[in-house]
């Protein structure tokens, strides 16, 4: 015999209400414990894929969107730009780097991204077999693109125009998948990189019919393009989408947005600014979810209370036969306290295993979290905060039926007294 | 000298007071405490045992005197030296029989032997009952465990308080035989505080409040 089995044998005397306390008390942690494992792991995602981009350019509109599209590439493009006019911005002595993004195309809900060799770097991007795109109509694709449409080095595709799968198809030309890149854990994975002029290949095919544009011979250009080196410098007929810039110096920050969109067409956002904007949308929802969710830890809180309070009544012949028995007063009141502490224990346990649950039963069924690589099995030292902040809880709720216990009087129990 | 009592008097919230004679209890001779509902016959039991305190005079139980121990060292004293059995509600129905019994040495800080578990068991004749739930029991059943769970720290001291009211003739005389064995086995002083007629035969050592 032991305090713990005591304690145990209490619990488990009362099964539906030590059931119904544990699952208030769960449920309340597993919604906490989703909350906390989500925004933590989009945060830090969102911030990694924002990592080394100080700046997008692009076509007035929704700073918010140029962000998402151009980022994250979960939204549609504001428009696009000259390359005439993106080359003089990527000229200027504050950007230390200028990445050209040509979007419009996508294969299978993939998205075609017509950029070069810095944008994979951005993100030290590796090959797991295969090449980088070298030439027109090359790919290189990112690692769950490889797995969920099972391409291999070598398959050729049409893609489609527009963004989604069931866009019209631009069966005029076909890209080759020249290699495919290792999982890097970022927006990467989920796209197909290719040469801008391979965005605009496609388009034009499609546009103009078979007007045939093979002079990208490199010599025959006198002075090329800063971003597309294929192109003559100053090209007024070419438009890409966007530019992620990175500056030289922070002195960029301050000056470059206000440069930038003061040329009637472009506009510039900074990812860290438009992000922070977004989480604090997004967090009225977090928010809201955080109260019901501490709702249900009250009231699983004032539950346990009740329960430990109305069992305390039935017990007192019990608590009385202990102290006859030679239980101290201590003794009755740690059992007490125990019971609450078990109790909240074995919620915070279930409701922390659930959360981590709920969010592996998620990333299997819901593409989307699975694309965002959202995972359950990530393990935060915020965790170790909620068990102990509920342990704490259940001691709370056990202190007024402890003094109880503490208080009673042996002899008048015992004596039907009381 | 297992239980000595001298010039005892209490005073209840109420103000009324009772005086308690004087008296002796031995290892060898059980005894009988009688009197009318209300003529303090728990009350004494209680002050014997230490769960009531703040008496007058002195009660002396195995030459320690429990007036002058503190309230931690009365549990402890309590837990070591005295077996209690009430009149009904003293198993905890949420452990075993085997757990209620082994709560004595647990909460008296004794070795918990199982053995003896089974020995003190098997002297009310229940030892298959020993995985028993408590609520599984008959009265009759659930006093005799009360009775080897007082017996099985082998106390000095063994107050009974009404053990026998709530059963029948045939219940009682087995149980109160069974009281009168296993205290003599144990070698303890046995104090029964009842009003129920059917004991007197038993016990001819009787002392009237």
């Amino acid at each position: 015999m032991n305090l713990p089995l005591l304690v145990w044998s209490y619990l488990k005397s009362r099964p539906l209400n030590t059931a119904l306390n544990i699952v208030l008390l769960s449920l309340g942690i597993a919604v906490i414990t989703i909350l906390l494992l989500f925004n933590n792991q989009l945060q830090r995602k969102i911030t990694d894929n924002a990592k080394g981009i100080d700046l997008v350019v692009g076509a007035k509109g929704s700073p918010l969107q140029l962000i998402l599209c151009n980022i994250f590439h979960i939204d549609f493009p504001t428009g696009n730009i000259n390359l005439k006019e993106a080359e003089k911005i990527s000229k200027n002595r504050l950007v230390k780097k200028a990445i050209p993004l040509a979007l419009g195309d996508s294969y299978n809900g993939y998205r075609i991204i017509g950029t070069n060799q810095l944008y994979a770097e951005q993100y030290n991007a590796q090959l797991s077999s295969g090449a980088w795109f070298q030439k027109e109509m090359e790919v290189t694709i990112g690692s769950n693109v490889a797995n969920a449409l099972k391409l291999k080095t070598g398959d050729k595709f049409e893609s489609n125009h527009g963004l989604t799968s069931d866009g019209h198809a631009h069966d005029e030309q076909k890209f080759s998948v020249a290699g495919i890149m290792s999982h890097t854990n970022s927006v990467l994975d989920n796209l197909i990189l290719t040469q801008v002029e391979s965005v605009w290949k496609v388009h034009e095919a499609h546009g103009e019919g078979e007007k045939t544009h093979d002079d990208h011979d490199h010599d025959s250009i006198a002075n090329p393009s800063p971003l597309i080196p294929s192109v003559e410098a100053g090209d007024s007929t070419k438009e890409i989408t966007s530019m992620l810039i990175q500056y030289r110096s922070p002195m960029g920050a301050i000056q470059m947005p206000r440069w930038v969109n003061g040329q009637s067409s472009l506009q510039a956002a900074s990812p860290a600014f438009e992000t922070a904007r977004l989480f604090s949308i997004l967090g009225v929802g977090v928010d809201i979810l955080k109260a019901f969710a501490y709702v249900l830890i009250f009231i699983s809180a004032l539950s346990i209370f009740i329960a430990l309070y109305n069992s305390l009544k039935e017990r007192r012949y019990d608590l009385a036969i202990m102290r006859s028995m030679g239980a101290s007063r201590a003794r009755l009141v740690t059992a007490i306290l125990m019971e609450g502490g078990v109790l909240t224990l074995m919620g915070c346990v279930i409701g922390l295993l659930m959360g981590h649950g709920a969010l592996i039963v998620m990333g299997n069924l819901v593409e989307e979290t699975q694309k965002a690589g959202i995972s359950g099995l990530v393990f935060y030292e915020e965790e170790w905060i909620i068990l102990v902040g509920s342990l704490l809880l259940g001691t709370l709720c056990a202190i007024i039926p402890a003094i109880q216990a503490y208080r009673t009087d042996i002899s008048k129990v015992l004596a039907g007294n009381e | 000298m297992m239980i000595q009592v001298q010039q005892v008097a209490y005073s209840y919230e109420t103000g009324k007071t009772i005086s308690f004679p004087d008296f002796a209890v031995t290892g060898s001779e059980p005894c009988l405490l009688l009197g009318e509902s209300g003529s303090g016959k728990t009350t004494l039991l209680h002050l014997i045992g230490g769960l009531l305190k703040n008496q007058q005079g002195k009660i002396v139980i195995h030459d320690t005197n429990i007036s002058q121990l503190s309230e931690t060292e009365l549990d402890k004293f309590r837990g070591k030296h005295i077996g209690f059995i009430f009149q009904k509600n003293h198993l905890i129905s949420a452990l075993s029989v085997k757990n209620n019994l082994l709560m004595a040495p647990y909460l008296s800080g004794l070795p918990q032997q199982e053995s003896r578990v089974r020995e003190v068991l098997e002297g009310v004749s229940l030892q298959e009952k020993e995985n028993a739930n408590v609520n599984a029991l008959s009265h009759g059943q659930a006093q005799r465990v009360a009775i080897a769970r007082a017996v099985l720290n082998k106390p000095d001291v063994i107050l009974a308080d009404e053990p026998t009211s709530a059963l029948d003739d045939k219940n009682c005389m087995r149980v109160i035989d069974m009281l009168l064995a296993v205290a003599k086995q144990n070698n303890s002083a046995l104090l029964i505080a009842t009003h129920d007629q059917r004991l007197k035969s038993k016990i001819s050592r009787q002392i009237i409040l």
